[in-house]
């Protein structure tokens, strides 16, 4: 067991883990940090998206003792500092882009690291960064729909199909 | 229709902030104090004798506390069937049984062998890896009609062959329809494959067993759209143990499709073991054993023929379906061929004979239970793909092929069993052709000609049985359980209300829909009602959430108990008004002696419930909480239109989805930014299983894409935004709210506009062809086009 330390959500945390320890199980049975899924186990889902040092990082790709030292974000710190959602969150709410919640987490930590190197991304942008993280549920509509809202775009106009 | 309220409005959905903001309680977020974790070790081969299994070296692991085999459950029931099909012959179906833990034979890949309890899950891996099994392998069939050869090997050795059933239906209608046939001025004849599909929510199954040795009660806690029903069949048929010892709890379920109906080895597993064991054992599936695991869904071979007359009116049907069960019956698999095929097949036409025909068969392959639509999507399917076949073949539009033979009529009696109250498919097409803008397709034809791509566009319509399901009926059809649903609704003193429901949400919003139910009835803020769900320890035995049966029957239950909660409300504040209760009008949460100004507030009415001070003991007791137990009458009849316009790049044959539209007609709607969504996810699967899905194993059983990196799920890129409209509204007769459900109808509707579209298109670029099974890969699409 090896030691690591980082600092999660602005906080820092440290836990005993293996070699094998994923970044995706340290943060749920280490730390506690449920928001973070678990929905694969070949990389390919997304819901286990979390930013760490900023760039969105699928955590199941990744060794816990990989992120030593590093800064992480997950869904439980991407809530405003009163308690509120944030703007991605709201616009997933006003827009009914998660049914199950599952997949969520991956969808608004893949959608921040969008918006932050693309603030006002087309439709097909959108649909092509989410490539990686798959949703069963909302047949990615109101996904695409709700980040393009969270971008500042206008999305009143139901869109012709 | 209860009084306005909240009813119709678009509310935002209450259970999003904690999905939002990762405080959702899904079962693998639960972790119980002491709890072990269990690894299965599962076959590697699809059939096979199981001569020995040597767990000594497991058992000597660091961190194993228990191994077990299939012996250890020697004593204990085998998985049960929830229903029985009786064949053509009056004879019930072939049922074999099915162990939690394998014993004799193996009989898929997936099938449980041994599973490892430890302090850890590593540690139950790495000691699931020293296990020595002794399995003589077995030739395996995999494809159906071999399986039904009769030297073929039998995948169980006690039956008399792989054949679980041979169904006909209506027996009685047979010789008339083959009469039909031989009248007929064409027939139209068409063989496909309806594919295997892996249902694939999100979130992987998760089982934890808890024992308290202190009030010899068990827990489990699972992954399932239905407590209920998994404690019924779990407590009384497999364990043993009585429902009143026992607690299913269904925490936040991230997603089902069908998949979650079922119950699963593992669930019993866990809660035997945590008995034997006296600590919690849990397991959580990956993906790669859900893929060996989950059941999954449609896998039916048909050959349909249609007989239409010289004016192109449809005159009878006959299919012929081959319908995989795989290795063992799961919990519903029997209904899904059946009962929700066979009746759907007169669709939304008034073909007056009708002729169906389903042999189920023993696979070696991974059990097929329900998947989102189950039955009724393989019924539209065919039938859809029939009727635009001979649209082609006889050189007529294929939406005036449809409306010429809409039933019209409501209510219909079709040839096949059951009675459709209401619709209107003539308004669903006309709202369909202007969503869809089908006038502009052919200005779009040429833009996409001019990019040198191939453009077709697919229509089709569809009907569903939904609000499953009226239980006098099923019981005659073979259905072992009941499906009413039930709801008790709690007033609090200070007025609040708490609804505990045997529904189960696991993505379709309840939390946010049914407060809106019971606040409108009452005319209070839907802030003032919680829903209380998937534990069976608070909620009332219900039957849970499949078949797009939440709204139109547990919503039923809670309109019954909100009725009786307003009617004793009534009383009190009659009472309190010095007034009969005849009088009394409830508007706004505000009960009012009628024609006068005297009226009291709801709140009051629910104080005085508890604190009867001043209150009618005489007459009334006190507390205001009520029980409903709601049997609809009739299945509901949802139904609509779909059309989709697709893009052919004629180089590679690979498909892209220009256009989708839906017109449904849902009756009445509680929230329609819901409905929207669940219509949206339908088609997204739709569209998966037209283009991309498929569970693909080779001849010796074994699953060639068990996992995301080959089984191709649709992405944000594969699919366009719909068009959906639901204005076309015609209410349910028999259920109070007046609702059809609205769950399945973009998985039912979508596959055939998809693959119409595409044999259109490929049609108009000058191919000679006439049907591509799915899913259409481009390699698929571009053969068919070479040839
Ligand atoms: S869990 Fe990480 S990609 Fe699926
Ligand atoms: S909301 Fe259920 S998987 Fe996306």
């Amino acid at each position: 067991m090896t030691k690591v330390t980082m600092s999660v959500n602005g906080t820092e945390r440290s836990g005993e883990v293996e070699g094998r320890t994923l970044l995706s199980a340290f943060l749920r049975d280490t730390l506690g940090l449920t928001g973070t899924h678990v929905g694969c186990d070949t990389g390919q889902c997304g819901a286990c998206t979390v930013h760490v040092d900023g760039k969105s990082v699928k955590s199941c790709n990744m060794f816990a003792l990989e992120a030593d030292g590093a800064s992480v974000t997950t869904i439980e710190g991407m809530a405003n500092d009163d308690g509120s959602l944030g703007v991605i969150q709201q616009a997933f709410q006003d827009h009914h882009g998660l049914q199950c919640g599952f997949c969520t987490p991956g969808m608004v930590m893949a959608a921040a690291a969008l918006l932050k190197e693309n603030p006002k991304p087309s439709e097909a942008e959108v649909r092509a960064w989410l490539s990686g993280n798959l949703c069963r549920c909302t047949g990615y509509h109101n996904i695409v729909k709700a980040i393009l809202a969270a971008s500042g775009q206008d999305v009143s106009k139901e869109f012709a199909a | 229709m209860p009084a306005d309220g909240s009813i119709g409005a678009p509310d935002k959905r209450r259970e999003d902030v904690r999905f939002l903001t990762g405080k959702g309680r899904y079962t693998d977020d639960i972790n119980v104090n002491g709890q072990l974790y269990v690894h299965f070790l599962r076959s590697p081969v699809a059939h096979g004798r199981l001569n020995g299994v040597d767990t000594e070296a497991a058992r000597a692991m660091p961190g194993v506390v228990r191994v077990f085999t299939g012996d250890d459950f020697a004593d204990v029931g085998g998985l049960p069937c929830g229903w029985q099909v009786t064949d053509r012959h009056g004879d019930p179906m072939q049922e074999p049984a099915h162990p939690v833990l394998a014993r004799g034979k193996v009989r898929h890949v997936g099938d449980p062998i041994a599973a490892v309890v430890a302090e850890t899950l590593n540690q139950a891996r790495d000691a699931a890896e020293t296990i020595e099994v002794d399995i003589e392998e077995l030739p395996a069939v995999i494809d159906m009609k071999a399986a039904l050869a009769d030297d073929a090997p039998k995948v169980h050795d006690d039956l008399k062959n792989n054949l679980c059933f041979d169904w006909g239906f209506v027996e009685e209608n047979k010789a008339a329809v083959e009469e039909a046939f031989q009248k007929a001025a064409h027939v139209t004849t068409l063989e496909l494959v309806n594919q295997r599909l892996v249902a694939n929510p999100m979130e992987p199954r998760v089982a934890i067993g808890d024992y308290a040795a202190h009030s010899d009660e068990s827990t489990l806690y699972t992954t399932s759209q239905n407590p209920h029903v998994i404690r019924l069949l779990m407590g009384a048929f497999v364990l043993g143990i009585p429902e009143h010892k026992l607690r299913v709890i269904s925490p936040d379920v991230g997603g089902g499709f069908g998949s979650k109906i079922f119950h699963y080895a593992e669930e019993a597993f866990c809660t035997f073991a945590a008995k034997q064991l006296r600590r919690p054992v849990k397991w959580t599936s990956s993906r790669s054993e859900a893929f060996i695991t989950d059941c999954h869904g449609r896998d039916h071979v048909t050959t349909i023929q249609l007989a239409l007359d010289a004016e192109n009116n449809f005159t009878a049907l006959r299919t012929d379906t081959h319908a995989n069960m795989g290795a063992y019956l799961s919990t519903f698999a029997p209904s899904v061929p059946t009962w929700l095929h066979g009746v759907l097949m007169a669709g939304n036409y008034k073909t007056p004979l009708i002729y169906v025909n389903v042999k189920a068969v023993f696979t070696n392959t991974v059990p097929v239970d329900a998947y989102r639509g189950a039955g009724r999507p393989e019924a539209t399917y065919q039938l859809e793909r029939v009727i635009d076949k001979a649209a082609r073949e006889l050189g007529v539009d294929p939406i005036a092929l449809r409306r010429q033979n809409f039933i019209t009529q409501f209510p219909y009696a079709t040839p096949v069993a059951v009675e459709y109250d209401t619709g209107d498919y003539v308004a669903t097409m006309d709202k369909l052709e202007e969503i869809a803008d089908l006038s502009g397709f052919e200005k779009r034809l040429a833009e996409s000609k001019a990019r040198g791509k191939l453009r077709g566009l697919g229509v089709n319509c569809y009907i569903e049985a939904c609000g499953i399901a009226p239980s006098n009926l099923v019981g005659q059809l073979g259905a072992r359980a009941g499906l009413y649903e039930s709801a008790t609704v709690r007033v609090n003193a200070t007025g609040g209300l708490v609804v505990m429901t045997g529904s189960h949400s696991h993505g379709q919003g309840h939390e946010t829909a049914f407060p809106q139910v019971v606040a409108g009835m009452i005319g209070i803020d839907p802030s003032m009602v919680e829903i209380v769900h998937g534990d069976t320890a608070n909620t009332p035995m219900g039957m849970g959430t499949y078949g797009s049966r939440s709204l139109a029957v547990g919503g039923s239950a809670m309109v019954r108990a909100t009725e009786k909660i307003i009617a004793k409300a009534k009383k009190i504040a009659a009472h309190l008004l010095e007034a009969s209760d005849g009088d009394i009008e409830l508007k706004d949460g505000q009960f009012t002696v009628a024609g006068t100004d005297k009226s009291v507030a709801w709140g009051d009415v629910t104080l005085a419930a508890y604190v009867p001070h001043n209150y009618p003991l005489e007459d009334l007791e006190p507390g205001l909480e009520e029980t409903a137990f709601y049997d609809p009458a009739n299945f509901t009849y949802p139904a609509g239109a779909y059309a989709c316009e697709v893009e052919v790049d004629p180089e590679t044959g690979k498909v892209t989805i220009e256009r989708f539209s839906a017109a449904d007609d849902f009756g009445n709607i509680i929230n329609p930014m819901i409905v929207d969504g669940q219509v949206h996810g339908g088609i997204g699967q739709g569209i998966g299983q037209a283009l991309l899905e498929g569970a693909v194993y080779d001849e010796n059983g074994q699953l060639l894409n068990g996992s995301y990196m080959d089984y191709t799920m649709p992405r944000a890129d594969d699919v366009p935004f719909y068009a959906v409209d639901h204005s076309c509204q015609t209410p349910c007769t028999h259920n109070p709210l007046g609702v059809k459900g609205c769950g399945e109808a973009g998985a039912i509707g979508s596959p055939p506009s998809v693959v119409n579209a595409v044999v259109d298109a490929l049609v108009r670029a000058g191919h000679d062809i006439t049907h591509i099974d799915m899913p259409l890969t481009p390699s698929r699409v571009w053969s068919a086009m070479q040839g």
